[in-house]
């Protein structure tokens, strides 16, 4: 798969014209769909439609970097006319009747739109395999999940469907799934990209991304979904900014020169697989080379980040999804006896197991008499863990370290234990505790062949900072442009399909 | 901390889900586990730290007192589950 940098150019020599690259794009999902499992919808109809208008564009010669790129949303965002899940029964059949702001600005981009990606229920989970229309596979081992929430989204890149998806991050929902999946993810500021159209779940952590192949093309993606919206309450009011502005740059043999790595201690305990530990150090060797410098950081409250974030989001999960009654949209059951009845068994049938249970617990720490101890206590260690960041912040220009503890597992490991699945972003959920902007890069494979990410966290609004290193980084190493063997074909059925992934 | 049947049962009924006996045992086991994951915070000293609503400390925007969104009833209606005369329909809650 060709980045988006390459795919533009080709576009604007003629090489290839808008229209040929969704159709490749949409015979690769296809093709892939009963092996990974990773679009819940696919609009051949509305693709080509919109190829056509992206050739037109070009045609023109008014085209913007992005113009006639085919790409996937997140089932989770809004897309007018499209169906949006949210990879749940409850809104199986919902079309949405408006566009999300990050959904509209890429429209306005002429990107194609092939399709809506598959993830965990109402984007609660780090495998996505709560999803009611099944679990996504992981291209390099389709025994394996492909992390989540937004695991169909990494998977359309890592698979070549698409060469970048949007996303969401609440938890690490972007970054985790990006490192499991061999690809690269980033969750900008919170307040960046305007959260209007996106399904809420945590609001006050909810933020949209993007996932590609190179921080490059991270960068064009970011720079188009970016930007102040008077619809979203919290959206940044702020000039636009073009994220890759410093990638094209000259650079010299040490472009990190003067840049501070920290180096938190807590980012490299027990419990980090070894393989994980040793790649991320490998990288930030190769980081040393391009003349950045590191330095230790210590983040002690940040041990505190998954219990508080286990109680902050629940809470606002269970306030957001109480929309979900039978009245105005999605799933109502059939059989009821009265009103009361009638949202007990709707949600009873409409959300799955995993939401639930955080539903139970959003009203469990906001219920009478609880509330204090467990909602503003979480909230004020939130405060405790942002003040450990701004802290470090002082003495460094980026903090990194491992994505996830481990490579990507296999489907059903962690299904029945919701502590050990919680667990998996145990590095990521500070950047949405705080707000801070942070984005995963492949850094190396385990010696099974799974992928390992790196996570580069930045300060407020560093996100071009953020993106530099991770390019600077990609500019002497390959391990972005990997790429798993292609799925079987459709042909293909059963055991023979199974052998042939090596199953 | 350790969640008993009757706590369950108590609780779905706030969250208006509906769960029945095996899958209330179930939800008991797991939010016992991960009240223990939770409880953790209780011990932390966060005396004088004021809570962290959201990840901006910034003031609510204000804006001009005027209309700016158009009428999306009929739109949005179409993706109701029951609908007559423009109005949503639910079951009778007045005798």
């Amino acid at each position: 798969m060709r980045t988006i940098a390459e795919l533009s150019a080709a576009l604007r020599s003629r090489e290839v014209s808008s229209v040929e690259l969704a159709q490749d794009a949409l015979s690769r999902a296809h093709a892939s769909q009963s092996a990974l499992n990773a679009f819940v919808t696919l609009d051949d109809e509305g693709a080509l439609a919109q190829a056509h208008g992206a050739d037109a564009r070009l045609a023109r010669g008014d085209a913007t970097p992005l113009t006639g790129i085919p790409i996937a949303h997140k089932d989770v965002l809004m897309t007018q006319g499209l169906r949006t899940t949210c990879a749940s029964r409850m809104l199986e059949h919902f079309v949405a009747p408006y566009d999300a702001r990050v959904v509209a600005r890429l429209r306005e981009m002429s990107t194609v739109l092939i399709g809506k990606t598959n993830m965990d229920e109402f984007a609660m989970g780090s495998s996505s395999e709560t999803s009611y229309f099944g679990p996504v596979r992981n291209p390099w081992s389709t025994q394996c999940v492909p992390g989540g929430s937004s695991g169909g989204s990494a998977v359309a890149v890592a698979a070549s469907v698409v060469p970048a998806t949007t996303g969401t991050d609440t938890g690490g929902s972007i970054r985790q799934p990006a490192a499991l999946s061999g690809v690269c993810g980033i969750k900008p500021t919170y307040g960046v990209c305007s959260r209007y159209g996106l399904v809420a779940f945590a609001s006050s952590l909810d933020t949209p991304g993007a996932f590609a192949r190179s921080a490059h093309d991270c960068a064009l993606m970011l720079t188009a979904m970016a930007g102040h919206d008077a619809r979203d309450s919290t959206s940044l009011d702020r000039p636009i900014e073009d994220y890759s502005r410093i990638l094209t740059t000259q650079a010299d043999a040490k472009p990190l020169a003067g840049l501070r790595i920290g180096l938190p201690r807590e980012y490299f305990a027990e419990g980090v697989e070894r393989e994980v530990v040793g790649a991320v150090e490998t990288a930030i060797d190769a980081m040393r080379a391009l003349g950045a410098t590191t330095i230790d950081v210590s983040l002690p409250m940040v041990r505190h980040a998954v219990p508080a974030y286990y109680v902050i989001a629940p809470a606002e999960a269970s306030s957001n999804l109480s929309r979900f009654d039978g009245v105005r949209y999605g799933h109502r059951a059939e059989h009821y006896r009265d009103l009361i009845d009638m949202y007990c068994r709707t949600r009873a049938e409409g959300f799955g197991a995993e939401v639930k249970r955080r539903i139970l617990v959003g009203t469990y720490v906001l219920s009478h008499g609880y509330y204090d101890a467990y909602y503003l206590q979480a909230q004020k260690v939130r405060r405790l863990i942002a003040q450990d960041f701004v802290r470090a912040f002082e003495t460094c220009d980026v903090i990194a370290g491992p994505t996830a503890p481990t490579c990507a597992f296999e489907i059903g490991a962690k299904t029945d234990d919701p502590v050990q699945m919680y667990l998996n972003d145990i590095f990521t959920i500070a950047a949405n505790l705080t707000g801070m902007p942070a984005m995963s890069i492949p850094c190396g494979f385990t010696k099974k062949g799974l992928p390992i990410g790196l996570h580069l966290q930045g300060n407020y609004l560093d996100e071009a900072r953020v993106l530099n290193v991770a390019h600077r980084y990609q500019q002497v190493t390959d391990w972005h442009l990997r790429a798993p063997s292609p799925q079987p074909s459709p042909g293909m059925r059963g055991e023979e399909a199974e052998r042939k992934r090596g199953g | 901390m350790s969640f008993s049947l009757d706590d369950v049962v108590r609780l779905a009924r706030l969250a208006r889900i509906e769960l029945d006996e095996a899958a209330a045992r179930d939800v008991a086991a797991k939010l016992g586990a991960i009240f223990g994951l939770i409880d953790a915070l209780q011990a932390i000293d966060t005396a004088g730290v004021a809570p962290m609503a959201h990840a901006q400390d910034v003031g609510l925007p204000f804006r001009e007192d005027v209309v700016t969104a158009r009428d999306c009833r009929d739109l949005y209606q179409t993706q109701a589950p029951a609908v007559a005369d423009g109005f949503y329909l639910v079951p009778k809650v007045l005798e």
